[in-house]
């Protein structure tokens, strides 16, 4: 009988710690199946955040590097400049992405690194307990904005991909969403054409991935993912904001 | 071979060059300028890696990544420069990833000043970032052993799969002298079955410092320690000029010990007996030759270009065997061949 539906050979069979309800383990499967369906599992090499995904090096079946807190860019950066046929990519959440590496994350698109960025926005840090990230919306509740974002106080979230996009490095910029099953199949089509990019040598590919975090919103798994498509989706508008052949098209 | 005239930076790296070093990420901090000046035109005629890293944070991060991925890597700074890097140092440490480090020291602390200082000893000999970790840490006296201390930190690194340092300061860096370089090194022979290339034909490589379980972590410092020690039994490197007779032992290091020799000629004349012991390693530091010497009824003095860091570990190796006095000057100064001389003087 023939198989049709089978974990990816690059995913580890070590069960994951993430949270029931928690997207992190759809996206790692979505990774593993575009390093799969190019045949990379060979050449690649993953590098891990800090943060809920700290431990991702377990969950690939990939050599991997564990970097420091939002230092993964510039990781990358020293592997692939070493092996340049290699396929490197980071998986960074908006802690680590968008606060403490912004500066790596800027400089590594503006540069033009060949490598891809699976970047998870949940609007939380999930690993440390729920406090206020960068991508933390207006108003939302968190350990450490107990009444709400207040922007006249905090400022307000950063948006990743249209900020990327004011650069000249980048060669894909896409944000995607795992709110439903149509838009989880929209993601895997957008990392793996993510990874098609590093691997025509066309430059630097980031996948935003707006994710959930029942358990940091106090919310179950599905309302969680309902916050994610009514709240989230319409300050993050999803579609492709850059690709080699394109530029600045925001159509999805 | 030919003897050429190089300065200290320029002269370090082309021994970095030389010794198989094809990745080097840094930032522009004075008076290290000429190492990344020296590798960004030299990098691409070996076919190696230049970076001008959007900060000191970013360099050591991709070094690491380089260094990780089996190339040999390395970065220099300047004193507040090396601050910055402490979080990667640890981590590099820990995940034992094999680099080099260069610290063209200048004097702080805070923003400080361009002037030479030996004030980062603590910094690179006790740790530097958080957790207990050592890096290799070699003290250049002469531009010839810049290019021979780098070469040197490299094959360590590898052989211990260690973080090395090269201790410098802004007086090394910027002086010239005669120097003879080593020939171009064959980076084929060095082998490295851990570096994460992709996993072809084997299983998982992971480059990591990550100990959640207490066992894990416990383990993974067992192991550092372990290792720590092999390096302190076979790796002590030191000179020692004229302490046979000598009743006075001056203990410096890179250009405090140029100015203790100075001092130590000029008290010859007068008929001091004074010798030199120079730490080429300041970690592992030179510990059981300095009790020797004290054994046999030498007494030290230190000399330094801060106000007494490597004293504290004269004092420990000796553990009150003989006595030992200090000589230092705040940053900002440089001591002078005179001032030292005075010293001795007063002592003998």
């Amino acid at each position: 009988m023939q198989k049709v539906f089978e974990r990816p050979k690059a995913l580890s069979d070590k069960k994951m710690h993430y949270c029931p309800g928690c997207t992190h383990g759809i996206v790692h499967r979505l990774v593993a199946e575009a390093i799969d369906h190019f045949g990379l599992q060979e050449k690649t090499i993953g590098v891990a955040p800090v943060g809920c995904a700290v431990l991702a090096y377990e969950y690939f079946n990939l050599d991997f590097q564990e970097a420091a807190h939002g230092r993964a860019p510039a990781v990358a950066t020293g592997i692939k400049r070493v092996l340049p046929e290699s396929v490197v990519f980071t998986y960074q959440g908006d802690g680590d992405l968008a606060s403490i590496g912004l500066a790596e994350i800027v400089h590594a698109a503006t540069r033009g690194e060949k490598i891809t960025v699976i970047f998870i926005n949940n609007a939380i840090y999930g690993m440390t307990g729920g406090q206020m990230a960068p991508t933390t919306l207006p108003g939302q509740k968190t350990t450490t904005s107990p009444y709400g974002r207040d922007t006249s106080r905090v400022g307000f979230p950063i948006r990743v991909c249209e900020l990327l996009n004011t650069l000249d490095g980048p060669a894909y910029l896409a944000r995607v969403s795992m709110h439903d099953p149509k838009n989880v199949l929209q993601a895997g089509k957008a990392i793996k054409k993510a990874f098609q990019v590093q691997l025509e040598g066309k430059g630097f590919s980031l996948v935003e991935v707006l994710s959930s975090c029942p358990t940091n919103w106090g919310m179950t798994p599905n309302q969680a993912l309902k916050w994610v498509e009514e709240k989230m989706v319409p300050y993050y508008p999803l579609g492709v904001f850059r690709t080699p052949e394109e530029v600045s098209s925001c159509d999805a | 071979m030919e003897k050429i005239m190089m300065k200290g930076n320029e002269a370090l790296a082309e021994g970095a060059i030389r010794a198989g070093c094809r990745f080097f990420a840094g930032y522009p901090i004075t008076p290290q300028n000429e190492v990344p000046e020296y590798m960004s035109r030299r990098m691409p005629e070996v076919d190696g890696v230049f970076l001008q890293a959007e900060s000191e944070v970013s360099a050591i991060n991709m070094v690491y990544g380089a260094g990780g991925a089996g190339c040999r890597a390395m970065t220099s700074s300047s004193s507040p420069g090396i601050s910055l890097k402490q979080e990667g140092i640890s981590y590099i440490a820990c995940a034992q990833v094999p680099c080099v480090i260069v610290n063209v020291a200048r004097g702080g602390p805070g923003l400080g000043g361009l002037t030479s200082s030996q004030a980062d000893y603590f910094q690179a000999t006790k740790g530097g970032g958080h957790g207990d970790y050592r890096l290799i840490v070699f003290s250049p006296g002469t531009v010839q052993e810049m290019v021979d201390l780098i070469g040197l930190a490299f094959d360590k690194a590898d052989e211990y799969r260690n973080p090395a340092m090269i201790l410098s300061d802004a007086i090394m860096g910027q002086m010239m002298e005669p120097v003879v370089l080593p020939e171009m090194r064959d980076l084929q022979q060095i082998n490295k079955p851990w570096a994460t290339t992709g996993m072809k034909n084997r299983g998982q490589n992971l480059i990591n410092s990550l100990g959640l379980l207490p066992e894990d972590l416990v383990r993974i410092n067992q192991e550092l320690q372990e290792k720590y020690k092999r390096i302190e039994a076979n790796e002590v490197r030191y000179a020692v000029e004229d302490v046979d007779d000598a009743d006075l032992v001056l203990v410096a290091y890179g250009t405090s010990s140029r100015i203790a020799r100075s001092a130590m000629g000029l008290a010859r004349k007068e008929g001091k007996k004074v010798g030199l012991l120079r730490p080429i390693t300041l970690w592992p530091f030179p510990k059981q030759p300095l009790a020797d010497l004290a054994a046999a009824g030498k007494r030290f003095l230190v000399v330094e270009m801060s106000v007494g860091q490597m004293v504290e570990d004269v004092i420990l190796a000796v553990n009150d065997r003989s006595k030992v006095d200090f000589f230092g000057v705040p940053n900002g100064a440089v001591p002078t061949v005179r001032q030292v001389y005075n010293r001795i003087m007063e002592i003998l």
